[in-house]
Parts: structure tokens; C-alpha cells; sequence
């Protein structure tokens, strides 16, 4: 009984964390207006955490540089398993327009695997809210599959 | 026989309550800020989530430091509901609190050193004010056992209405809660990341948390004891501090420790002593 209550709990509160591999701020401020009274995403019980320890999905906007991908891996190593990644915006997809500069490694998923794509330049709050339902749903899938 | 039975209720009643408290709080919360805010079971679904998380460790004295800080906890809200002795129940809260910081200074992460040292601090300023008030309520009722406080027949806060206020200002710093709430920021992104929490994740972060819950409930039984001759007043009083310390949580901006010490020192224990006096000489 109480593991399924933890089960059902996962869903019911999944705590994001926020990293920007230098994206242009555009996907950020679309990540906190999820924040504001508007869209209210603590109403699903998200939180905003800044600790990579205590979070349970990884937010990521902006290309990848080879400056940032060590960082990105720490941060993804930090955090306690059952884990999601999102990657968001163009940029964080797949390297966006700046994806044949000299300097750019590419999209997310060529650091760390990544579960949602959410599309976008930059990607709505609407898109991020939606992303991260579906990435919880990856994760129970993830756990149920590890038991 | 009753004792025992009195134990059980609080060691299960306590987390209960502690985390409805903590799912109203974050409802009326919202409310203040036009918001909807989550269910008021949220604060459960965050402990079990995190329950069921991976156990990262960073050394193993924060295993044994969540462990500690749980049980001196529980074992705190154990000796109030079975009317025990305030200063033991004052003892064991405070080795409690104690372990919490060393295992925050168990880890070398910059945050949760600062974090250690801010709650450090906070243990500083609250704990003489608690003493004070379980002196004053040994003024008025000739012992320090809660049993005799039930005895009263007329509401401590009567005699003790300074003390009163004073115990708000342990209550504000105990819950953590703006202007005091500088060892463990609300919000995690601020500039102490979790300050003392920074390093506990998965289940010991869940440990850290019921325990949080057990002293809410412990500080909270203390408030209601000011008026423990009707079961009404006790509530509303309860009600009516609760909400207020929500109000100032949500109004107030975070301040440093040396702003806190001074308040509490001069404000919070100034009226404790003037209160103290009245009671002795009166």
C-alpha cells in the first residue's frame, strides 16, 4: 500500500530544477512565467528547486558548448534516481541556429539522455507544463521497467 | 498504561497534523498571492516521492544525523502528549537541532556550511527565549511539568502575555520562516540554494522534513498550552497565531542574523524578563 501511494506520489510532485546551457533567455523566462499566478504549476505540485540533490526533472534550454557540457553531466550525476531530462527550446533540441558554430556541441541528448523534446523558439509555457506531464509519465514508465 | 498510550497518539498524530499544517500553509500561501496553490495533502506527496528517491549520501553522518534529528523529534512531541517534564522535552529538542547543523557541517558544499553557521545562530535565539517561557511557567504553576499546567484554573496567557509574543518570535525562527528564515531559504533558488538542507536528498531529506513536522507540532503544543482551560479558546488562539505568522512570512522580507539576534535578544528576551519580574514580584 504504501509503495503505491509513493508511486502515485512521484506524479503528484515532481520537483524541477533549471539550467540554461547559455540559451538566449528567451526559453528561461517561458520556464518562470510557468511560476507566475498565471500558469501556477505549484498547483501540480512543482517547485522550482536550485539543487540538482533535490530535484526529480532537469529543465534544460540553450545549445550545449563545450564550455557547458561537463557542468550539464555533473548536474545530471547529482541528482537522485527516478530522473528526467527535458530539453527545450530549438537550441536545446538540437543546437538551434547555432548549431554549426565552432563552439557548439548540439542538442541535449549529446551530453546526457534526454526523455522530452519540447519544441519552440521560444517554447510556451503551455509546451514546458505539458512537457514535463509527459516526462513524468516517462519516469513511472522508467521505474516500472527498473522493477 | 495511559502513558503509552498517550506516546502513540503523539508519535502518529504528530507527523499528521505537522504535515496538514504544512499543506494549509502552502494553500493560504497561494491565497495571498492570488494564486490556487496545491492540495493540502501536497506535503505528503512530497515525503513519499522522496521516500522512494535513491539514497545519495554525501558521508554517512548525515545518515546518522537525519536519524537523530527525527527521533529527538518525535521523541520531543512523545513527552509532551505523555505531560512530561518541559525541560527534558526542551533537552531533547535541542540535541535534535543540534544534529541537524552538525550534519549540515558534515559536508564540505559552501551552502550548507553558511547554512549551518545561519541555524547555528537561530538555536542561539530561540532556545533562551523557550527557557524563559518554561521558567515562566514555572513561576505560575509551581512546576515544570505540563500535567500541572492542565491543572490551571485560569489560561497562562493571563499571566504570561509577554511571554506569549516572545514564544512568537521562537515560533517565526523554529518554522523557519521569513524574517528568520535565512538558514533554509524557502525557495530554492535563492542565495543559499537550501542552506542546512543543500546536502540531504532522497529519504533523508524526507527524514529531515517529518522531523520539521514533529517540531512544528511540538512549538504549536507549546502555544497551546497559554490556554489550556478551553478546548475553543486553545484552538482559536492556535488559529490566530498560525495565521498571523503566515501573514508575516508573507510580508516580511528575509533579514540577516545579526538583525535576528538583536530582536530577539533585546525584543523577545526584554519582555521575557519584564514578564518574569511581574510574575515573581506580583
Amino acid at each position: 500500500m504504501f509503495g503505491s501511494f509513493i508511486k502515485k506520489s512521484r506524479a503528484k510532485s515532481p520537483w524541477i530544477m533549471h539550467f540554461d546551457c547559455g540559451s538566449c533567455n528567451g526559453c528561461d523566462i517561458e520556464v518562470l512565467a510557468c511560476l507566475t499566478p498565471l500558469y501556477d504549476v505549484e498547483r501540480f505540485g512543482i517547485i522550482n528547486v536550485g539543487n540538482p540533490k533535490h530535484a526529480d526533472v532537469l529543465l534544460v534550454t540553450g545549445t550545449v558548448n563545450h564550455r557547458n557540457k561537463k557542468v550539464l553531466k555533473n548536474i545530471y550525476d547529482q541528482m537522485p534516481e527516478p530522473k528526467a531530462v527535458i530539453a527545450i527550446g530549438a537550441c536545446g533540441n538540437t543546437g538551434g541556429v547555432f548549431r554549426d558554430a565552432y563552439n557548439v556541441v548540439g542538442g541535449v541528448d549529446k551530453v546526457i539522455p534526454v526523455d522530452v523534446y519540447v519544441p519552440g523558439c521560444p517554447a510556451k509555457p503551455e509546451a514546458i507544463i505539458d512537457g514535463v506531464v509527459v516526462g513524468l509519465g516517462k519516469f513511472a514508465q522508467k521505474v516500472e521497467e527498473a522493477e | 498504561m495511559d502513558t503509552l498510550i498517550l506516546v502513540i497518539i503523539g508519535l502518529v498524530a504528530g507527523p499528521v497534523i505537522g504535515g496538514l499544517v504544512a499543506g494549509l500553509d502552502r494553500r493560504v500561501t497561494a491565497w495571498f498571492q492570488s494564486r490556487q496553490g496545491p492540495p493540502i495533502m501536497q506535503a505528503f506527496y512530497d515525503v513519499a516521492k522522496l521516500l522512494g528517491k535513491e539514497k545519495m549520501v554525501v558521508n554517512q553522518w548525515q545518515i546518522l544525523c537525519a536519524w537523530v534529528y527525527l527521533i529527538a523529534a518525535a521523541v520531543s512531541v512523545a513527552l509532551f502528549f505523555a505531560q512530561g517534564d518541559l525541560l527534558v522535552i526542551f533537552f531533547v529538542q535541542a540535541v535534535g537541532a543540534v544534529f541537524l547543523v552538525m550534519g549540515a557541517m558534515s559536508a564540505k558544499s559552501p551552502y550548507s556550511q553558511v547554512g549551518a553557521q545561519r541555524e547555528l545562530m537561530q538555536i542561539l535565539a530561540y532556545e533562551p527565549v523557550l527557557i524563559l517561557v518554561f521558567v515562566g511557567i514555572y513561576l505560575v504553576t509551581g512546576s515544570f511539568s505540563i500535567s500541572s499546567v492542565w491543572e490551571l484554573e485560569q489560561p497562562l496567557l493571563a499571566k504570561m502575555p509577554l511571554l506569549y509574543l516572545a514564544l512568537g518570535y521562537a515560533l517565526t525562527i523554529k518554522l523557519r520562516k521569513s524574517p528568520f528564515d535565512f538558514s533554509t531559504s524557502h525557495h530554492g533558488h535563492q542565495e543559499l540554494v537550501k542552506g542546512v538542507l543543500t546536502e540531504y536528498s532522497g529519504p533523508y531529506l524526507a527524514l529531515v522534513e517529518i522531523a520539521h513536522w514533529y517540531e512544528t507540532v511540538l512549538v504549536l503544543g507549546l502555544c497551546a498550552l497559554f490556554w489550556s482551560t478551553n478546548v475553543f479558546w486553545m484552538a482559536a488562539l492556535l488559529i490566530g497565531t498560525y495565521a498571523l505568522e503566515i501573514l508575516v512570512d508573507n510580508t516580511m522580507a528575509r533579514m540577516t542574523w545579526r538583525w535576528m539576534l538583536k530582536r530577539v535578544w533585546l525584543l523577545g528576551m526584554g519582555m521575557s524578563v519584564v514578564n518574569l519580574i511581574w510574575l515573581y514580584a506580583g
